[in-house]
C-alpha cells in the first residue's frame, strides 16, 4: 500500500482516498503534430522497474492533481510534488538520488 | 412552498457506543475562487463574522461557519432559512470576477454523531489518523466513508458533523450504525 502527501492540502493518507493518473511529464503533441509524435504521446508509456514519476489525483480528498515520484519495485515513495511544473524539481531529484545513487534520469518525452 | 426535509427525516440510532442523528437540512453554500480575494473574504467576514480557515481549518460561530475544502474551495455553513440572502450578498461582491457560490444545501445529507466513542467509529470507516492530537476541534476532513466520498469535523471532544451526499443518505446512516453497534469499542484513542 501507497501512503502518499497530497501538496495541495498537506494530508497523508493511503493511496485508496487517491487515483493514480499514469504517467507524467508526456509532451502534449496536438493538432499539428507528425502521426508518430501523436502515437507516441496517446499509446507509448514508459513501463520502468524502478524509480517511476506518475500524476495521481487527490479524489476523496482536495480534489486536484500532483505528481508522486516512486519506486515502482519497492513502493517507496521519494516524494511528492505540484502538478504545476514540467520538470522534476531538484529536490525530488535530490532525494532519489540519495536513494538510488545509480539512477540516471531519463530525457523527458 | 414545500417543506424542506431531509433525507432521512431526522432517522436516529441510540442503542450503540455513539448516537448517531440524521440533522435537519442546514445551509450550505459552496465558494469558489481565489480565497486570498477581497471580493470573497469580506462577504464571507460580513455573513459568518469569521475569518477565511487555515488550510484543512473549519471556523465556526453557533449556526454559522467556514470550512477550508481545497486550495481554491470554501462552505459556507449557515441555517438552511438564510442561504438565500447569504447567496445575494456573495453574488454581489463577487460581481464579474471569476469566483462562484452555489447553494448545496439540498444535495447533501448531515449526520452528528455524539458520545465518547465517536472518533473510533470514524476511524473504522475512513483511512483518517483520528487521535486527538491529530484531528482536533477546529479541523475538517474530506475523505471517504466505506465506499463513499464524505467530510466530517469536530464540534466539541465528543460531538462530531459529517456531511454526505444526500443520495448516499441512508448508505453512510447504515454504515455509521454497524461502526457504532453496541460492543463495539476498541477503546484505542486513550482519552
Amino acid at each position: 500500500m501507497l501512503v502518499l502527501t497530497c501538496p495541495n492540502c498537506g494530508i497523508t493518507a493511503e493511496e485508496t482516498e487517491f487515483h493514480a493518473g499514469g504517467e507524467a511529464h508526456l509532451t502534449r503533441h496536438g493538432p499539428g503534430a507528425s502521426d508518430d509524435d501523436f502515437e507516441k504521446y496517446l499509446f507509448m508509456r514508459d513501463n520502468p522497474k524502478g524509480v517511476h514519476f506518475e500524476r495521481w489525483r487527490h479524489v476523496y480528498g482536495c480534489g486536484k492533481w500532483f505528481h508522486a515520484a516512486r519506486d515502482t519495485m519497492t513502493l517507496e515513495i521519494f516524494g511528492t510534488y505540484t502538478a504545476q511544473t514540467s520538470t522534476v524539481p531538484q529536490d525530488i531529484i535530490d532525494k532519489i538520488t540519495d536513494r538510488r545513487p545509480d539512477w540516471q534520469k531519463s530525457d523527458a518525452r | 412552498m414545500s417543506e424542506p426535509i431531509s433525507a432521512l427525516n431526522g432517522a436516529i440510532y441510540n442503542q450503540g457506543i455513539a448516537e448517531i442523528l440524521a440533522l435537519d437540512p442546514i445551509g450550505m453554500i459552496s465558494i469558489r475562487g481565489d480565497l486570498s480575494a477581497g471580493y470573497l473574504k469580506k462577504p464571507i467576514k460580513k455573513i459568518t463574522g469569521l475569518g477565511m480557515p487555515e488550510m484543512r481549518g473549519i471556523n465556526l460561530n453557533g449556526q454559522t461557519g467556514i470550512a477550508w475544502m481545497s486550495p481554491d474551495e470554501t462552505l459556507l455553513i449557515c441555517t438552511y432559512a438564510e442561504v438565500g440572502a447569504h447567496l445575494d450578498t456573495l453574488q454581489n461582491s463577487i460581481g464579474s470576477n471569476h469566483a462562484l457560490a452555489v447553494n448545496v444545501s439540498d444535495a447533501r445529507a448531515v449526520f452528528r454523531l455524539k458520545g465518547k466513542h465517536i472518533r473510533e467509529v470514524l476511524a473504522k470507516l475512513a483511512p483518517v489518523d483520528m487521535s486527538p492530537e491529530n484531528f482536533a476541534v477546529g479541523t475538517i476532513r474530506r475523505t471517504r466513508l466505506a465506499q463513499v466520498p464524505a467530510a466530517f469535523w469536530m464540534v466539541d471532544a465528543e460531538t462530531a458533523h459529517l456531511v454526505c451526499f444526500r443520495s448516499v443518505a441512508q448508505y453512510v446512516f447504515d454504515l455509521l450504525k454497524t461502526a457504532a453497534q453496541p460492543g463495539s469499542e476498541v477503546n484505542y484513542y486513550k482519552r
